[in-house]
């Protein structure tokens, strides 16, 4: 295909080609994606804080989310479209930005920007790093294959006794406490930065924004760092009893919760 | 003298485009606090110049903070450390005694150094042909006032349209994008009645003619306005968006 074929009425794939290739439209699909993702953190801590209520309605959401196919197939598809997309645009846009300036500076001072702006892809490789854990431990249930197996009194997979068992290592709790505050980090230019991307000009409202950004960075991650604060704390899950070191699961390990192909709760909501 | 100073200077010395180029160290003597960098540049060359050296390569024109000529990086920000001031307008007040100044030019790969602190801007008259024509009724000349625009419109038209195309946005831009540049030339148009025929062909001529030159994108860092001697906001970059986004939608003519 010709570049210069008809520029009045490009087919519409030569068209989101040229739009996914020019810096702005590259821009713009990492804000949408990257507002798509923070919707979804916010609905994920909602389903996190239940964790302060006690084990029955967490896991009983649990096995809401994972009752309904229909809502968290689409939900985990789509999500991982935005996140797929959210990544791959970050590579392609860093590079692009590097081989815009094949020559650093000898004295090179940062006058306006803020560190968080500076280090986004930094943030954001420690964010998927940590997300690559999370998986594996809450929801792939690879790292703590014992405590993914638990269920409860009612034959659900006990999701509260999960978490809490993970948590009650310092050093798990300590990692995902840290991880989140790499998060706020990431969130705090993020969202501040997205709607600029969008287009929103009007400084005062763009002012807001940013201020707003720091707000919603530190509510989602504060929000999610009080679920394994609370265990250490012993806030929450004082009534799970404690695994014996190396030994058995005190709670019986039936057969898979729900049956092995519903799986357990891995999407929008629920503790993954 | 009295009253005057004496710098050490870094200076990025390369002989053409094609060669490698290094930083070289010179001392500025008797540096009187009232001349500006230029001038403080002139005087060194002078004394290069009567001991059979090489002259420094800059760029200059105006001298009178208008034409954007005098690109430069002082110790690491374009113009150097005084907020809204071209290099010509930089006086040697606001630098100490015997410190240490590196200077070198604007880095970019769509800004190839030809010389020391001489580099092509081409890409950015390249970027301004793209944006295209701006059609207007031939004849008499209109009245006056036979146009209303809006007050906050034609002040926010001419706040972008104060860029002089120095360049210091892309230089100080992390990402060498020029994404201020392209905004306030896209902007001031899209502002006015006059620029609206060609309004969503003009704002995607450029954006793609300046992915085409090979600028970085734009992270919202902020630096480009801090750098900008015309102070034009980085709200300009988002009414850009605004304008490519919208052209997606819009036929073009």
């Amino acid at each position: 295909m010709t570049p210069d074929q008809s520029p009045e009425r490009p087919c519409l794939l030569a068209a989101a080609r040229g739009f996914v290739g020019s810096s702005v439209g590259a821009k713009a699909l990492m804000a949408l994606s990257g507002l798509g993702l923070i919707g979804f953190l916010v609905v994920h801590m909602g389903g996190n804080l239940q964790m302060h209520l006690g084990p029955e309605p967490m896991n009983a959401y649990a096995k809401a989310l994972k009752g309904q196919p229909l809502v968290l197939w689409p939900a985990r598809l789509g999500l991982l479209g935005m996140f797929l997309l959210h990544v791959g645009l970050a590579f392609h846009l860093n590079a692009k930005n590097a081989k815009a300036r094949p020559i650093a500076y000898a004295s090179d001072r940062a006058v306006a920007s803020t560190w968080a702006s500076r280090h986004m892809l930094l943030t954001g490789a420690l964010v998927l790093a940590f997300l690559g854990y999370h998986l594996a431990h809450f929801t792939l249930g690879l790292t703590h294959a014992d405590h993914f197996a638990l269920v409860d009194a009612q034959g659900r997979h006990d999701v509260y006794a999960m978490v809490v068992h993970g948590f009650r290592s310092p050093v798990v709790a300590g990692s995902y406490v840290l991880a989140m505050f790499v998060l706020a980090l990431h969130l705090s230019h993020g969202f501040g930065s997205l709607w600029r991307s969008l287009g929103t000009s009007s400084p005062a409202l763009v002012d807001a924004l940013r201020k707003a950004g720091i707000a919603v960075a530190l509510a989602i991650t504060l929000g999610f760092a009080t679920v394994p604060i609370g265990v250490v704390a012993g806030t929450i899950g004082r009534e799970v009893p404690r695994l014996d070191a190396g030994g058995p699961p005190v709670t019986e390990l039936g057969a898979a919760p729900g049956g092995r192909e519903a799986g357990p709760v891995r999407v929008a909501g629920g503790v993954r | 003298m009295s009253g005057t100073m004496n710098l050490k200077l870094r200076v990025w010395r390369q002989p053409s485009a094609g060669q490698p180029g290094a930083f070289r160290d010179y001392e500025a003597k008797d540096v009187s606090p009232d001349e500006s960098f230029l001038e403080m540049f002139d005087r060194l060359n002078e004394r290069l110049i009567e001991q059979g050296e090489e002259p420094i390569a800059f760029e200059h024109d105006c001298r009178e903070g208008i034409c954007g000529a005098c690109s430069m990086v002082i110790d690491g920000i374009p113009h150097g450390p005084e907020r809204a001031t071209t290099t010509c307008q930089l006086f040697m007040r606001h630098f100490r005694d015997g410190q240490t100044v590196v200077v070198e030019p604007w880095r970019a790969a769509a800004f190839p150094v030809l010389k020391d602190l001489v580099c092509d801007r081409g890409s950015f008259d390249r970027i301004l042909q793209a944006g295209g024509f701006v059609s207007v009724a031939t004849g008499n000349a209109p009245d006056a006032n036979s146009v209303p625009i809006g007050k906050e419109a034609a002040d926010a038209a001419m706040d972008a349209a104060q860029c002089i195309g120095c360049g210091a946005c892309v230089a100080a831009c992390k990402n060498a994008s020029a994404m201020l540049f392209v905004a306030a030339k896209v902007s001031h148009l899209a502002l006015l009645p006059q620029g609206q025929p060609e309004r969503a062909r003009r704002a995607l001529g450029m954006v793609k003619a300046m992915d085409r030159e090979g600028f970085g994108a734009c992270t919202n860092y902020g630096e480009c306005e801090a750098a900008c001697p015309k102070s034009i906001s980085v709200s300009y970059i988002a009414r850009l968006n605004r304008e490519y986004l919208r052209a997606q939608v819009t036929p073009t003519v």
